[in-house]
């Protein structure tokens, strides 16, 4: 009785596989193989890539670096820390966001829950493609056709003699919104495409207007997915390095540029991370690699956290009816 | 039972007021009159009050509420309702019947207007509330008069208080203070019979409550507008038996203060809480009656086979 019982379940699975094996033909089974190998080779590039930079960072970084000015220097040692280039990035941060956020959030609104005229919904939507697909280069070139008028002084930094240099915060930031920007509406858009038509129709049915509708109900609702959307956005931000490089003047140090405090940092050149590290890595000047390593290191981590956070909003804040 | 006849109790709501009854579910409580004094300045009566018993709970006393005159409803080609013409009465429940695509969603949707939303939809005919065409009405006045419930539970995603309190709180004018809305807000919970599973935490958000629990917070939601009107979009088509013999009471008591119209595929549902049943077939209202009358003894070759169960 007992082997009996036990031998049923193994025969069951024995033929099971059998069968299993017989329904995937060889041209199956050879894609799958290459399914797992490519996949597994993503996943070794993505950890050697963490692993790598990690080792490094951890070698070269420490509390000097973070919290020290980097220095124009020929020796390694002479070349101080990445202090302003965290300032520069977490500025750039805050201030693309700031722009890209509100408009992106009103974009997103309009799309799904007006749309009217057709054709102008359909230009924005191409627009907001074409920001995806643009080249940041082409952005920051575009971006510095602007802000190099004369009329753009007060927002650039500005030469002695009155040239504008069409370089600021103020311009990156403005074009890294443009960066942002797709993101922003993208998350927003598809947590306002989820909420089922019968929760408008609820609030509508309790006598309220559209208006209210969007602000009390449909936003709350897609709190997570505008803040997934923001948070991609400024991950972009973060890693972006053309548009620091022409835009914001990738200088050692922050230049303010008047006498008001913040307008000034503002106004003036700066540097971020990622054109830090492109330039004392050996493709710029190579000057200071190692300090290169840790400053990748922690835009690593800055990029990893930021993606966690995104996971968690994501998870936590889904609504779900019926 | 001592209920008087339909044509006294009328008499005294001619100022406009519709009498409060009392309704006693499977209780022995003798029926009472009493006399509620001078409210807001308007006489208040409770008109009738009787015993709910094996289903014997048809009410004496009903007033129309809204009219329904040749409605004609088209989606582009498509023709939803073919000109019918119905009556909702308060002090008791329509339930809409037929199958699927028949129109009775449609119809439903064209009472508060929802069926505007639809860019598509091409209204014809006349609905009126309490004698007034509700195409001269603002949507949302009439809407707060005609509340709706929907096929599935779809609280708004913050506490189960501030759902309630959402259709009281007006945009850009002072907004009433949570210490204002309490008394409104646990009467609605109250009447939605609701109210002892939520009185703990009424700061909690809606969407963690149970299905049922939700479709119940939707009732309150609505009830708390004062409507004088209550649409049913198949209210337990989402939910498990328990929960809709809950829903269902609910409807029952809530009969005496408000008409109610109610679409629903469950036939049984409909015997078990209507009062008069509409059928529709193909956007024509074939048959319109007493549930008895409908059930048991349809003129319609079409009604006999779908409630006897052929189609549908």
């Amino acid at each position: 009785m007992v082997s009996g019982k036990s031998r049923r379940p193994i025969k069951a699975r024995g033929s099971r596989k059998v069968r299993a094996r017989g329904v995937w033909s060889i041209g199956d089974r050879v894609g799958l193989t290459i399914a797992w190998a490519t996949g597994i080779f993503l996943c070794l590039v993505a950890f050697s890539v963490t692993i790598y930079l990690a080792l490094k960072g951890v070698q070269y970084l420490n509390l000097d670096i973070l919290i020290s000015r980097p220095e124009a220097g020929t020796e390694q040692s002479e070349t101080g820390g990445i202090l302003d280039p965290m300032i520069g990035t977490l500025l750039l941060t805050i201030l693309g966001t700031a722009i890209a956020a509100p408009i992106g959030v009103g974009i997103a609104i309009w799309l799904t829950e007006y749309g009217r005229p057709s054709l102008l919904a359909r230009f924005v939507e191409a627009g907001i493609e074409m920001l995806v697909g643009a080249p940041s280069i082409a952005l920051a070139i575009f971006g510095l056709l602007i802000f190099q008028n004369s009329f753009m002084a007060p927002f650039s930094f500005t030469a002695e003699g009155g040239a504008v240099f069409g370089r600021s915060f103020f311009a990156a930031g403005a074009i890294m919104s443009l960066i942002a920007l797709p993101f922003v509406v993208g998350g927003t858009r598809e947590a306002l495409n989820s909420i089922p038509k019968h929760v408008r129709e609820a609030s509508y049915a309790l006598g309220k207007d559209q208006a209210s509708t969007i602000r009390r109900v449909l936003l709350p609702s897609a709190r997570s997915g505008i803040a997934t959307g923001t948070t991609l956005g400024m991950a972009q931000i973060i890693g972006e390095t053309a548009v620091v490089v022409v835009l914001l003047g990738a200088s050692l140090q922050l230049a303010p540029e008047g006498a008001i405090p913040v307008l000034d940092v503002l106004k003036g050149t700066g540097s971020t991370l990622t054109s830090y590290v492109y330039q004392n890595s050996p493709a710029g000047e190579g000057k200071a690699p190692e300090k290169a390593y840790a400053a990748a290191f922690v835009l690593l981590l800055i990029v990893i956290a930021l993606n966690l956070f995104v996971n968690q909003i994501s998870k936590r804040g889904r609504h779900t009816w019926g | 039972m001592g209920i008087e006849s339909a044509d006294e109790v009328h008499d005294r709501t001619e100022s406009g007021i519709p009498p409060i009854k009392r309704i006693v579910v499977n209780g022995e409580m003798p029926p009472v009159r009493v006399s509620q004094g001078e409210a807001n300045g308007a006489p208040t009566h409770i008109a009738e009050s009787f015993v709910i018993d094996q289903g014997a709970m048809a009410p004496a006393w009903t007033e129309e509420r809204m009219k329904v005159e040749s409605l004609g409803v088209r989606f582009d080609r498509k023709e939803a309702v073919k000109d019918v013409s119905i009556e909702v009465n308060s002090g008791e429940v329509l339930a809409l019947i037929g199958p699927s695509g028949c129109g009775k969603t449609t119809l439903l949707r064209s009472l508060n207007k929802l069926v505007d939303l639809t860019p598509t939809a091409v209204r014809s005919g006349r609905i009126m509330l309490d004698g007034q065409d509700t195409d001269l009405m603002d949507d949302t006045l009439l809407r707060k008069k005609v509340g709706m419930l929907f096929q599935q539970p779809n609280p708004f995603p913050m506490s189960i208080f501030d759902n309630v309190a959402y259709g009281l709180r007006e945009r850009g004018t002072k907004r009433p203070g949570k210490k204002e809305l309490e008394p409104i807000v646990v009467d609605a919970l109250e009447r939605a019979g609701i109210w002892a599973e939520v009185s703990d935490n009424l700061s909690h958000p809606a969407l963690s409550l149970s299905g049922g629990q939700q479709q119940r917070l939707c009732i309150a939601r609505s009830l708390a507008v004062r409507p004088e009107v209550l649409l049913l979009d198949e209210p337990c088509s989402a939910l498990d038996p328990i929960s809709t013999a809950i829903i269902e009471e609910t409807i029952v008591e809530l009969k005496s203060e408000i008409a109610i119209v109610i679409v629903t595929h469950n036939l049984q549902q409909a015997e078990r809480v209507a009062d008069q049943v509409g059928f529709m077939y193909l956007g024509d209202l074939v048959e319109y009656g007493s549930v008895e009358q409908v059930f048991n003894a349809p003129m319609a070759e079409r009604t006999k086979d779908y409630v006897r169960g052929d189609f549908g």
